[in-house]
């Protein structure tokens, strides 16, 4: 029989490199693209030291855009990973923890440590920790035994668990007067503006070995797709697995959702049009899904700024207005 | 011969309630043993407690000599393999995909495939004759096809033991026939010890070489087909009336159901051949 596919790591290699220069492509039209007009040429000649630009557009670029299209790439790789990893756990394509209200449990515990007037960092993500998996524990507990079998039985949880959220939440809002409300709202927003380096740096430390541990694992995400019994017969310590695969993408979503709010969608959109692009196989949808759900989220960041005529919106709304007919269609798809 | 797995006093139970209960058996390398029993004796729980995906309450298991759970998981799926009865049915993977990911236990943390890997998996795909579905998806199989492809997953796993739970089931006689005889195949070229659950009496017949007839948890009996299959053990274990006769393909048993509608009012059963007796009318 001849291979009439390549390696799998040249797989791996081709395809990342592709969506690699995909996201390098959206990375500059970020730093490129604003409110104050595009610049494609002056930003590349400042990028690489070619030629001192006007001091305000490299202000811009530097501090301001800089931040934000970095924040954008981390909290894109992030909620990606997030739904693929959910996706194979739950052997259900349609979750993502926004839809399960893993981000707004994220939530509610990121506005508790703003409440109680707890740091940025590390106060607020581990609040925002806290909460996730409080949340997640409770839709593993109503789903479990039989009905853990039901996929709707999956979804309809995450949508009774994200009314609590939001319900929740905003019973906080309404019992908060001073300023605390503003920063709550703003922060509910989902948005990337307020994005500074020092928090990049911070999110990176913890995004990165996140995504590096659930890549080591991206093979046992291919196993868990037979069942969990098949693999165990073939090596798969499920427990230690589960358990793993859960904190790291727990981890991940939080310290995103403390960085900029809840972002939904993104963890539905990306791994579905990748797998639909490239196939199930986790070794190359994990890099794939880190780097192009980088690409999607700048790009989508870029349209919230560039699409008002006026001002602009947080990039959360972009991401809701293509997520959620996708979803829409993936269920009708899956019902069939 | 060597022992491939020797079971001392296993005790299992589901929920509280007790399913096994001390059952003591041994298993010979390159032996092709079938369980067989009604619904509900234990027959698959066995194979789960062999496979390791369900715990054992009490007793002893040894593989191949050591006991189980001094083997890591990893360590085990190098020598037990189980194609299980259901799978699911939306598998998103090709058939290639799928037989060379039954490599992962001998692979790296990251399970790239190197090419003896790949040649392990175009082996098992040529022996189970699936080879001319490589490319296909999973769900484009026919479930004769399905059965075959598992089969090759778990022959590409280079077991020493490979398990199944009732392979037939579903199948028409045709595809039966293949399925087993692959498994012959497997334990004569392969020196494979093939462990299998079956509710198949017939075909058990004609391939075991050892049976483990199984009921409410406990061992009815356990021997050579023609050992097994006698007309009491079965009647008072399946609780039916049944004819076993001597099959005219060679020297071992074949069973026949007795419909009602074959049954006279002297409690004979009508045959062809003749008559057989029935047991118990109240059971009719």
């Amino acid at each position: 029989m001849t291979h009439s596919k390549p390696r799998i790591l040249q797989r791996i290699s081709v395809i990342s490199l592709l969506l690699l220069l995909v996201l390098a492509v959206t990375m500059v039209m970020g730093l490129s693209m604003g409110s104050t007009g595009s610049n494609i040429k002056e930003t590349l000649f400042s990028l690489f030291g070619l030629k001192k630009a006007d001091p305000m557009l490299e202000t811009i670029i530097w501090r301001i855009r800089l931040p934000r299209v970095c924040l954008a790439t981390l909290v894109g790789a992030a909620l990606s990973l997030g739904g693929l990893v959910f996706q194979a756990l739950l052997r259900n394509p349609l979750a993502e923890p926004y839809i399960l209200g893993i981000s707004s449990g994220s939530g509610i515990g990121a506005i508790l440590g703003i409440l109680i007037g707890l740091a940025p960092f590390p106060g607020v993500s581990i609040a925002a920790f806290a909460g996730s998996m409080a949340t997640l524990a409770l839709l593993l507990f109503m789903t479990s035994g039989r009905a853990m079998i039901r996929k709707n039985m999956l979804l309809l949880s995450g949508v009774m668990v994200n009314a609590f959220c939001a319900a929740f939440i905003m019973f906080l809002i309404s019992i908060t007067q001073d300023d605390r409300l503003h920063n709550i709202l703003f922060w509910l927003m989902g948005d990337l503006s307020m994005a500074d380096l020092p928090q990049v740096w911070l999110l990176t430390a913890v995004v990165l070995p996140c995504a590096v541990l659930i890549f080591c694992l991206s093979n046992t995400m291919n196993l868990f797709l037979m069942g969990r019994e098949l693999a165990q017969t073939m090596g798969v310590n499920i427990k230690v697995t589960t358990s793993i695969l859960l904190i790291a993408t727990s981890v991940m979503v939080s310290a995103t959702v403390a960085a900029c709010g809840p972002i939904g969608f993104v963890g539905l959109v990306i791994p579905h049009l990748l797998r639909l692009g490239i196939g199930p196989d986790h070794r190359i949808l994990v890099p794939a899904c880190f780097l192009g759900g980088s690409a999607y989220v700048v790009l989508c960041d870029i349209l919230a700024r560039t699409l008002p005529e006026q001002g602009e919106m947080p990039a959360g709304v972009i991401t809701a207005m293509i997520g959620a007919p996708l979803f829409i269609i993936l269920l009708k798809k899956s019902a069939t | 011969m060597k022992s491939s797995i020797t079971a001392k006093s296993l005790h299992a139970s589901y929920d509280s309630s007790s399913v096994l209960k001390n059952v003591s058996f041994s298993v010979e390398k390159g032996e092709f043993f079938i369980l067989i029993g009604p619904n509900g004796s234990g027959k698959t729980m066995l194979l789960r407690i062999l496979s390791r995906t369900l715990p054992l309450e009490s007793g002893t298991l040894d593989i191949e000599g050591i006991p189980m759970d001094r083997y890591s998981r990893r360590a085990l799926a190098r020598i037990i393999a189980l194609v299980p009865q259901s799978v699911p049915e939306d598998l998103p993977f090709t058939v290639r995909e799928l037989v060379l990911m039954a490599r992962s236990p001998r692979m790296g943390l990251l399970g790239l495939e190197r090419d003896h890997d790949i040649r392990h998996a175009e082996e098992a795909m040529a022996f189970t004759q699936v080879e001319n579905l490589t490319e296909r998806k999973m769900d484009q199989l026919s479930g004769g096809e399905r059965q075959r492809v598992f089969i090759a997953r778990a022959i590409c796993q280079e077991p020493e033991i490979i398990l199944l739970d009732e392979p037939t089931a579903a199948l028409d006689l045709a595809h039966q026939v293949r399925i087993m005889d692959l498994m012959e195949k497997l334990r004569e070229e392969k020196g494979l010890t093939v462990i299998m659950v079956s509710h198949d009496i017939n075909l058990a017949a004609m391939y075991g070489n050892r049976l483990m007839l199984l009921k409410k948890g406990r061992i009815v009996k356990l021997g050579r087909p023609a050992e097994v299959l006698t007309f009491e053990t079965l009647e008072e274990t399946y609780e039916c009336p049944l004819l076993v006769g001597e099959s005219p393909l060679g020297d071992f048993q074949q069973v026949t159901l007795v419909p009602k509608k074959f049954i006279r009012e002297d409690l004979q059963a009508v045959s062809k051949q003749g008559t057989g007796p029935i047991n118990d009318p109240k059971r009719i």
